[in-house]
């Protein structure tokens, strides 16, 4: 049964490391491709980094913005735009679709327009003021991905940008279902962005030791819940959902994936990087999703997991897992050929839930060949499995203790 | 420099920050009105400008140029 406010998704858009939009990406996952491979930057060598691989994106976005547009946009905020104009089209939206009003924006990142402050930062010290660019600060700023696509849109009944680390994309999720559900607007433009692999942040993780240095094996390198797994690998891209109230979808007659049927976010109060070795911070925000959806634990079929490759975090997630849902969910792990898109993970993310739900099918966890005996869960590998799911929770986290689980049902 | 010259430099200029087929930028045309050029792109127009042209175009100055004629005669009056 549907209640006046159930949130339906009839719109995704993505640009990812494994392929320019929706369909391309979950080919390729389904594929068991590898959006991983070396960094073709001066700076690696320059600084001899530790970490020489990264997922970077399948199409790069200025072969598909207009020139000027381009020049104008932040690399972050130039991804969130073409995912955003592919989520809105496929949901059928145009110009009088919906009440301007009634139209929110909500997109996400991690870090934000750190390519244009280093830029700029350049060309202050190399050159002086004059060369400072006018836009700097609508393109470094980390709501500018959400501004632009809220300006593209014309939305008025709000344009948010969560900031929640490796959470952020998930987290806009969770904040455009309850904009939805407390009856604050019709439609929610929603996810998350993030293009950041320079050298800055790639030397920060690199010294707080959360990277893999499998730099010779590039495809290997991301390999959640194996035994071998030494740390996540440095994606970008973004992905958005268009979101919608359900009779508000069906009023004019859109197509529609499956529900955002509940959301749960929490804190950890335990650590600035560390997950809470318990899980019970993760546990809290995946009993909150149950709780606000009507589901119990025994409906959810599947996990699509935040495991990013690291040792202590994989096996966190997963007590939290047994915790809050129990140990029948069958797991997988994205991040093993996409990497880590830090704040437009969890969108993504999300995104492969929703198909996954759709098509009854879970993909393989890319790089799993020795499941860590910790892990004492079924994720799969080797290849997608088919399987029947009535409801399924996808996991994000991020640095701060951030935790957000968002669980979805089908159409 | 002949105007004719400055005003292809300065069409150039636009063209390539603000995306206006070089063409459009003629003499009667306002940045603002006309172009559809913010006052953000307005500030690079300048900064190209004076680097092309050898002149400078204070900020008080600037907000006097309204139309790509005003700019042309600026510059040739100054370079």
């Amino acid at each position: 049964m549907t209640t006046n406010h159930d949130v339906v998704v009839t719109g995704l858009g993505a640009t990812t490391p494994l392929g320019g939009d929706v369909a391309s990406t979950w080919d390729a996952l389904l594929a068991g491709r590898s959006g991983v491979s070396t960094i073709d930057m001066d700076w690696v060598e320059r600084f001899d980094l530790p970490v020489r691989i990264a997922a970077q994106l399948a199409v790069d976005p200025t072969e598909v913005l207009p020139r000027v547009e381009a020049r104008r946009l932040d690399r972050s905020e130039q991804v969130a735009m073409i995912a955003a104009r592919q989520a809105w089209a496929d949901a059928g939206h145009g110009d009088d679709t919906v009440d301007l009003d009634r139209l929110a924006v909500i997109v996400g990142t991690g870090i934000g327009g750190a390519m244009t402050l280093l830029n700029q930062d350049d060309l202050l010290e190399q050159h002086g003021l004059r060369k400072v660019s006018p836009l700097t600060i609508p393109m470094l700023m980390p709501n500018g991905p959400a501004a632009h696509v809220g300006l593209e849109f014309k939305a008025r009944a709000g344009v948010h940008a969560p900031v929640s680390a490796c959470a952020s994309g998930a987290e806009a999720l969770a904040w455009a279902w309850r904009m939805i559900r407390t009856g604050e607007a019709d439609v929610v433009v929603a996810g998350g962005a993030e293009a950041c692999i320079c050298a800055i942040p790639v030397a920060g993780f690199s010294q707080a030791r959360t990277m893999s240095t499998r730099n010779n094996d590039p495809a290997a390198a991301s390999r959640p819940f194996d035994t071998g797994r030494d740390g996540f690998v440095l994606g970008e891209g973004s992905g958005i959902m268009v979101l919608e109230r359900a009779e508000f979808a069906a009023a004019r007659g859109a197509k529609v994936y499956g529900r955002l049927a509940g959301i749960g976010t929490s804190s950890d109060g335990y650590h600035i990087t560390a997950p809470d070795p318990e899980g019970t911070g993760q546990a809290r925000a995946m009993t909150a999703a149950l709780r606000t959806a009507g589901l119990s634990g025994g409906d959810i079929g599947h996990v699509n997991c935040h495991a990013t490759s690291t040792p202590v975090g994989d096996v966190a997630e997963t007590v939290a897992v047994r915790k809050a849902i129990g140990d029948h969910p069958v797991l997988t792990a994205p991040k093993g050929a996409l990497g880590h898109m830090l704040g437009a993970a969890g969108a993504v993310e999300a995104i492969i839930t929703v198909l996954s739900l759709r098509d009854g099918i879970v993909p393989q966890t890319l790089n799993l060949d020795n499941l860590d005996p910790a892990v004492e869960l079924d994720v799969v590998a080797g290849e997608p499995r088919k399987v029947k799911l009535d409801a399924a929770i996808n996991d994000s986290f991020g640095f701060g203790g951030h935790n957000v689980a968002l669980a979805f049902t089908p159409a | 420099m002949s105007n004719e010259d400055i005003q292809k430099g300065l069409a150039e200029i636009v063209e390539e920050v603000a995306g206006v087929a070089a063409d459009d930028v003629t003499a009667e045309k306002s940045f603002v009105d006309d172009l559809d050029i913010d006052s953000l792109s307005m500030v690079e127009i300048a900064v190209q400008a004076e680097d092309k042209f050898g002149v400078k175009i204070p900020d008080d100055e600037l907000a006097n140029l309204k139309t790509v004629g005003d700019a042309v005669s600026y510059i040739a009056g100054k370079a």
